[in-house]
């Protein structure tokens, strides 16, 4: 499986990340380092000690970084949710939130997935 | 600022995403050096740090800590925004966000997903855009105001000449400037024999107007004569180049002007000649300024090219030709150069000729911005950056921690050696909820500094404060002398101060240690004589109900001790009866020795002194190193005597004298022995010198 491929996977937009960045090389060293950005988890641990601002920023980080990548699906998923927890919590946050979950854990699943087979490269 | 050639600009990026950072470096980092913030106190942490050098700002909204509005709040309060641009790099892209950055003076917007393309573009344009504006404003004003400067000067200047009579033509005069200023230019290009600033070129166009104002003293019929002059009139007419000389010389006002000094040469001598044959002084070659020898040159020009009452106008080639060949006198060879070689351009420019002050801003914008000359902000931020260079050098050198303190937002920098001796780092941001600055301070002190500092006033906005801090290495005695900066309201608010803490503890350890050594006894340890007087008068007066009695003592044989076993074992002799002597009374009690082997106690008693006497008394019986030490001892008390300290102490040494008689014992004073001393005085008076309230010199 390659990058495209990945993006397939991912439901992101391949041809938009290149068209800007300008280097497969690159895209593919962000599209790496997505797995160490902690704002996932911080959006996590936050929404759990109902610390409703911290969760807006991790989620609003984490919108911006998919926008960068053109990660649509998950994109779409966490800017809803942001936008939710602009102004505090409001009920429909935790099904919003577990879109962006599940979102996120088929976007990092397929980007290890590209990590291991190019570790086996 | 400084050539963007000679190193990459800096660009700070403050954004919360490392990715987002990792992303625009990557697009930037070629050309540009990029610094890099988390927050908005990081971004105005690294904004102070490096703000003259900082091109640009990618700043991000959605921010921990500190968020991007707050950034642009300080950023506007602090006028960084005037000269640093800022460009949104937010996800928040709805139009209210954008407003409200715009109107904080954000410059440009660039919303996700980023582009590498557009954001390189509009990084570019930014930072090209500001140093362009940046350059056009220093520009304009300082030539705005070297203008206005000068404009009044001469406006003075001419008001005066008026006063005399009407001028010249003015076309002539514009036509002498427009070929000074080409011939100059010209000139210094040729050579660098005239070390003429572009100020001392303007300097000299515009006082070569006034190279003819002697002229308005000539009889008119002189100077408008249509034919030949006779030699007395040619005589009169010599007369103009002193007379304007002596008019700029009379001018009340302004004598140190360089452009009054600059007229007047012009005026005395643009008849001179190179060959010493001209008028008024015959100065020859160099000895004539050269702004004389150039405005000359320009006059014979123009004179030669006019039409006057007196003759007819010649052609440019046959006023060259006459000027080169040396018709009108000798003129310096490098001019004479330079004349010709210009020469094809001089019609033209006359042609277009006009006076100065139509010249539009634009204009001398334009030409200023062609020059690589430093303008005079740039010139202050330079000057800034050196003052820096040297306040960091000399804190470096001064081994003293200095600090900055600001209050909004709350920041403090330390000197670099500062930092390194607190283990601290440089900046710190929120210093007050700092933990390791709090625990090195300490909480108290820190309340006590900021009442200090709240205390000073704008008019004597200087504190001095001393405390022990936790300094790594151990607790430390310190000094901090600070200056508030007080803002200009009424009432006035502290906005910060600036400061250094200097290590005061070997002085403070031994101004204590002197103290000790002033109020004690330095063999033993006891309070000393006088300090033990002050401290029983002082109790004597403050309680007057109590009943106290003053005992002194004699280290019976002492000067057999001496004498036999040496000073030495004399001295542990009396630290051994200082020692029982401090364990044999209680802590209230006050024992001093107060010379030689004498020591005094002083202590207070309820009903029955003769026990706590005699308690005393025994257990300071012993012996040390096969030594047997005993006392005598003679105690007065206030019950007896009064609360007098000098009868108290006089009584108590008629006792001990007493006591003494035969060793070993105590005595209480009574009045009997007012006669028995007396008596005994007069006896003893050879052999012991004694003054009686003293006690000293006595020596069983």
């Amino acid at each position: 499986m390659g990058l495209k491929e990945c993006y397939l996977d991912i439901g992101g937009n391949y041809e938009d990340v290149v068209g800007r960045l300008y280097s497969e090389k690159l895209v593919r060293k962000f599209v790496m380092k997505f797995l160490n950005d902690p704002s996932y988890e911080l959006l996590e641990s936050s929404l759990k000690a109902e610390n409703y601002e911290e969760a807006f920023r991790a989620s609003h980080t984490l919108k911006g970084i998919c926008q960068n990548l053109s990660f649509t699906r998950l994109q779409q998923s966490s800017s809803a949710l942001t936008e939710a927890l602009r102004s505090g919590f409001s009920p429909e946050v935790p099904e919003l939130m577990q879109k962006v979950t599940a979102d996120y854990q088929q976007t990092a699943a397929a980007i290890r997935k590209l990590q291991v087979e190019e570790g086996a490269n | 600022m400084g050539s963007p050639n000679s190193k990459k600009l800096k660009i700070l990026i403050a954004d919360d995403s490392e990715m987002n950072r990792a992303i625009l470096s990557e697009m930037l980092g070629n050309e540009y050096e990029i610094l890099e913030a988390e927050n908005g106190v990081q971004a105005l942490i690294k904004i102070q740090e490096h703000e003259t050098e900082l091109s640009l700002v990618l700043l991000d909204i959605v921010m921990p800590e500190m968020d991007g509005y707050g950034v642009l709040k300080t950023m506007n309060q602090r006028r960084w925004i005037d000269f640093i641009p800022v460009i949104m790099i937010s996800a928040e892209s709805s139009s209210s966000h954008v407003e409200k950055a715009y109107n904080m003076g954000v410059t440009d917007f660039i919303s996700r997903p980023f582009d590498a393309r557009i954001v390189h573009k509009r990084v570019v344009n930014t930072i090209l855009l500001y140093a362009k504006q940046k350059k056009l404003m220093d520009l304009v004003t300082e030539q705005v105001y070297e203008k206005e400067k000068q404009s009044g000067l001469m406006i003075e200047i001419l008001s005066h000449i008026v006063e005399f009579r009407n001028g010249e033509s003015g076309m002539h005069v514009l036509h002498i400037r427009t070929l000074t200023d080409m011939l100059l230019h010209h000139l210094v290009q040729m050579t660098d024999r005239y070390p003429l600033s572009r100020a001392d070129m303007a300097m000299i166009g515009i006082a070569s107007a006034l190279h003819d104002v002697g002229k308005i003293s000539i009889p008119a019929e002189i100077l408008n004569k249509p034919g030949r002059l006779t030699n007395e009139e040619f005589a009169v007419m010599k007369q103009h180049s002193l007379i304007g000389a002596n008019m700029l010389e009379n001018l009340p006002n302004h004598q140190d002007e360089p452009l009054l000094k600059t007229a007047y040469e012009i005026c005395r001598w643009h008849h001179e000649r190179y060959d010493g044959r001209g008028y008024p002084d015959g100065l020859k070659g160099e000895e004539i300024p050269i702004s004389a020898q150039i405005v000359s040159l320009a006059d014979v020009y123009d004179a030669l090219t006019s039409e006057r009452v007196y003759k007819k106008a010649f052609s440019h080639e046959q006023a060259i030709q006459m000027i080169l060949g040396g018709e009108c006198g000798t003129m310096n060879p490098l001019l004479l150069q330079c004349l010709s070689e210009m020469a094809d351009s001089i019609p033209e420019l006359l042609e277009n000729t006009r006076p100065t002050w139509e010249r539009s801003q634009q204009e001398i914008a334009d030409d200023l911005l062609h020059q690589n000359q430093l303008t005079a902000s740039e010139r202050t931020l330079q000057l800034l950056d050196h003052e820096r260079m040297k306040y960091s050098f000399f804190a470096a050198m001064s081994e003293e921690i200095q600090f900055e303190y600001n209050v909004s937002p709350p920041m403090a920098t330390l000197s670099s050696w500062g930092a390194e001796k607190l283990q601290l780092p440089e900046t710190i941001a929120d210093p007050l909820h700092d933990k390791r600055l709090v625990e090195l301070i300490g909480e108290e002190n820190i309340r006590d500094l900021t009442e200090a500092i709240l205390n000073t006033t704008p008019e004597e906005p200087v504190m001095q404060h001393e405390c022990k801090i936790q300094l790594p290495g151990g607790p430390r005695w310190m000094r901090f002398i600070c200056r508030a900066s007080w803002s200009e309201d009424e009432p006035p608010i502290c906005t910060g101060m600036i400061g250094k803490v200097v290590d005061i503890h070997e002085t403070r350890l031994k101004i204590d240690s002197l103290s000790y050594q002033a109020f004690h006894d330095e063999v033993t340890g006891l309070f000393n004589r006088r300090y033990a007087k002050r401290q029983i008068v002082e109790r004597l007066e403050t309680h007057t109900g109590s009943k106290f009695a003053l005992a002194i003592l004699d280290v019976d044989k002492f000067k057999t001790v001496n004498d036999t076993r040496g000073h030495d074992f004399g001295d542990r002799v009396l630290a051994y009866a200082a020692r029982r002597m401090q364990q044999s009374v209680r802590s209230g009690d006050i024992v001093s020795r107060i010379g030689g082997d004498e020591f005094l106690i002083f202590l207070e008693y309820k009903d029955n002194l003769e026990k706590a006497v005699e308690r005393i008394f025994s257990s300071l019986m012993g012996e040390l190193e096969g030594f047997p030490i005993s006392f005598s001892m003679g105690v007065a008390q206030t019950d007896a005597v009064g609360t007098d300290y000098e009868v108290l102490f006089h009584s108590a040494d008629q006792a001990l004298y007493t006591a003494k008689q035969s060793r070993g014992r105590y005595c209480f004073y009574h009045n009997s022995m007012k006669t028995e001393d007396s008596t005994i005085s007069l006896i003893d008076k050879h052999s012991k010198p004694k003054t009686p309230a003293d006690g000293r010199g006595r020596k069983s």
